[in-house]
């Protein structure tokens, strides 16, 4: 998978954290989200794509017991895309699914917010909405599964 | 002699004209869209990703759509679109303890920390037909309960303190874990080859041969000691970043089976284990596949093969619904030759036993 940008893109080992967390986010974003970010974005800067978008599988895997040996449990569709940037920063993406444009759009932010000038746009502008929704969403599932929790009680019996 | 015969082009492309016409259907009624596929035949969507092996919604939605609900055939098609696309690599193993759980109930222990969720479950329902679901009629919000976060242990971990039950599975060191896309089945197989074939096999099948471990054929008295459904972090790690990068999240079904062991051989007496991990909201398959990845572990534990469900090649060989369809359903295709040789082999037997049966008789005339 090695390719022709791979060099050109150093990850420093402390900024992995963040890039790691930004990209989660991107992946997870839907395509009308980044679409509404882009089109909002001021100064766009020129695109030139280095791959893709393309589709792909992985082969996701399980453990044995649940904690165990790995094994493969199946695939998924997957969208990647790499591009560059006009200044040269090169941004990746993968995303389950098949959205092309997502995953390309989610690729320009990539490139943005590893530029220092822009990262804090990207992080308030972008980031913290998806991260928004995805956490709403995650309440909201977490407090009606947890209406569903069956609440025991012991009758009390009489003497006889 | 053989000989080639051409033939049918016009009848094959006008009955796929009509199929196309009696999947429409009536043209009076809207047209149905993966979207309402997808949020309200749900789990229709999850049987067909989880058994034709490739976790996609909306291509899932798509083959159910184009199968007119034939779930086999929609299975097929998904199948056959996975052939067309590169791998992109493997992923991390999913961590189900780290599940944004949706379901969760133990049969084992009544208060386990987290608690008994019963998620959106069809148990307890009283299966009557719901009239008001013909219209469409107001659903209501469901309930909410906000409380404390609880941590929600895994049940096998809660009684693999004291040793009362086995580990998680482990394989011997060094061992590629084994993938059936890749290289073709050979007998005896690991337990981690089994797993991927039964997380692909066919729902109706795993349920028989589970159903039949229960009723004696290969015994295993086994105890659902949790299920949990949710979604789990798929990540994976690629040569361009040098951390894991996280693709998404999806949902599956966890099933830890425990089973009562009075001990072997090779094993002193403890609480065994079956394990199903399938795709989406499927807790019937998931049930089957670890009452089946049980009995499929005689061999390991000592156990005397009895029942089919033991049988390995048997189980994993049939397990799977588009071989199983291919070669069924290849009987409907031409054996004209085939069936032409076999009729002048029958009508040869059949003279020569008419030719026996006259002699016979001839020969025992005279002798009166």
């Amino acid at each position: 998978m090695g390719n022709e940008n791979s060099s050109a893109t150093p990850t420093s080992g402390e900024a992995d954290f963040g890039r790691k967390a930004a990209m989660a986010l991107l992946a997870q974003a839907t395509v009308q989200e980044m679409k509404d970010f882009w089109a909002h974005w001021a100064n766009k800067p020129q695109v030139e794509t280095l791959r893709g978008p393309e589709t792909g599988l992985v082969m996701m895997r399980g453990r044995i017991g649940g904690g165990g040996a790995p094994f493969n449990l199946g695939e998924a569709t997957v969208m990647r895309a790499t591009v560059r940037l006009g200044d040269g920063a090169v941004g990746h993406a993968y995303a389950l699914g098949r959205s092309s444009e997502k995953v390309r759009l989610a690729a320009i932010f990539d490139a943005l917010w590893q530029e220092p000038a822009y990262r804090q746009t990207v992080e308030e502008t972008v980031l913290a909405p998806i991260a928004q929704r995805l956490n709403d969403n995650l309440e909201d599932r977490r407090a009606e599964t947890a209406a569903t929790k069956v609440d025991f009680f012991t009758m009390v019996r009489g003497d006889n | 002699m053989y000989v080639a015969v051409k033939g049918g082009e016009a009848a094959i492309r006008n009955a796929h004209k009509l199929l196309g016409d009696r999947r429409r259907g009536d043209r009076s009624l809207p047209a149905i869209g993966l979207d309402q596929i997808v949020e309200q035949l749900a789990l229709a969507v999850d049987r067909v990703m989880a058994e034709g092996s490739l976790y996609d919604t909306e291509l899932a939605a798509l083959a159910v759509k184009q199968a007119r609900g034939d779930m086999i055939e929609a299975i097929f098609l998904v199948r056959a679109y996975r052939t067309t696309l590169p791998r992109f690599g493997y992923t991390r193993p999913v961590e189900t303890s780290q599940m944004a759980i949706e379901r969760r109930i133990s049969a084992t222990f009544k208060d386990l920390p987290g608690g008994q969720l019963l998620g959106p479950t069809f148990d307890y329902t009283h299966r009557l037909l719901d009239p008001e679901l013909a219209e469409d009629g107001i659903v209501e919000t469901p309930e909410r309960r906000v409380e404390v976060r609880e941590h929600t242990p895994r049940v096998t971990d809660i009684l693999g303190h004291d040793g009362m039950i086995e580990a998680d599975g482990d394989m011997p060191e060094g061992v590629e874990t084994g993938d059936l896309t890749r290289e073709p089945l050979s007998f005896p197989l690991e337990r981690d080859l089994r797993l991927q074939a039964l997380a692909r096999g066919d729902e109706g099948f795993l349920l028989g041969l589970a159903y039949s471990t229960q009723r004696g054929y290969g015994r295993s008295h086994p105890f659902a000691g949790e299920i949990r459904i949710g979604e789990v972090e798929i990540e994976l790690e690629v040569a361009e970043l040098d951390f894991p990068l996280t693709l998404g999240r999806i949902r599956v079904t966890e099933c830890q089976m425990i089973n009562q062991f009075k001990g072997s051989s090779k094993q002193p007496p403890q609480f065994t284990r079956g394990y199903g991990l399938v795709f989406g909201q499927s807790e019937r398959k998931s049930m089957s596949m670890a009452l089946c990845d049980r009995a499929l572990r005689a061999r390991e534990l000592g156990e005397d093969i009895t029942a089919a469900a033991q049988d390995e090649e048997f189980v994993i060989s049939h397990s799977d619904n588009v071989q199983s369809t291919g070669f069924v359903e290849h009987l409907k295709l031409p054996h004209y030759v085939d069936f032409q040789a076999e009729l002048d082999l029958v009508r040869r037997m059949r003279g020569e036993h008419e030719r026996r049966e006259s002699e016979n008789s001839e020969t025992k005339e005279a002798a009166e």
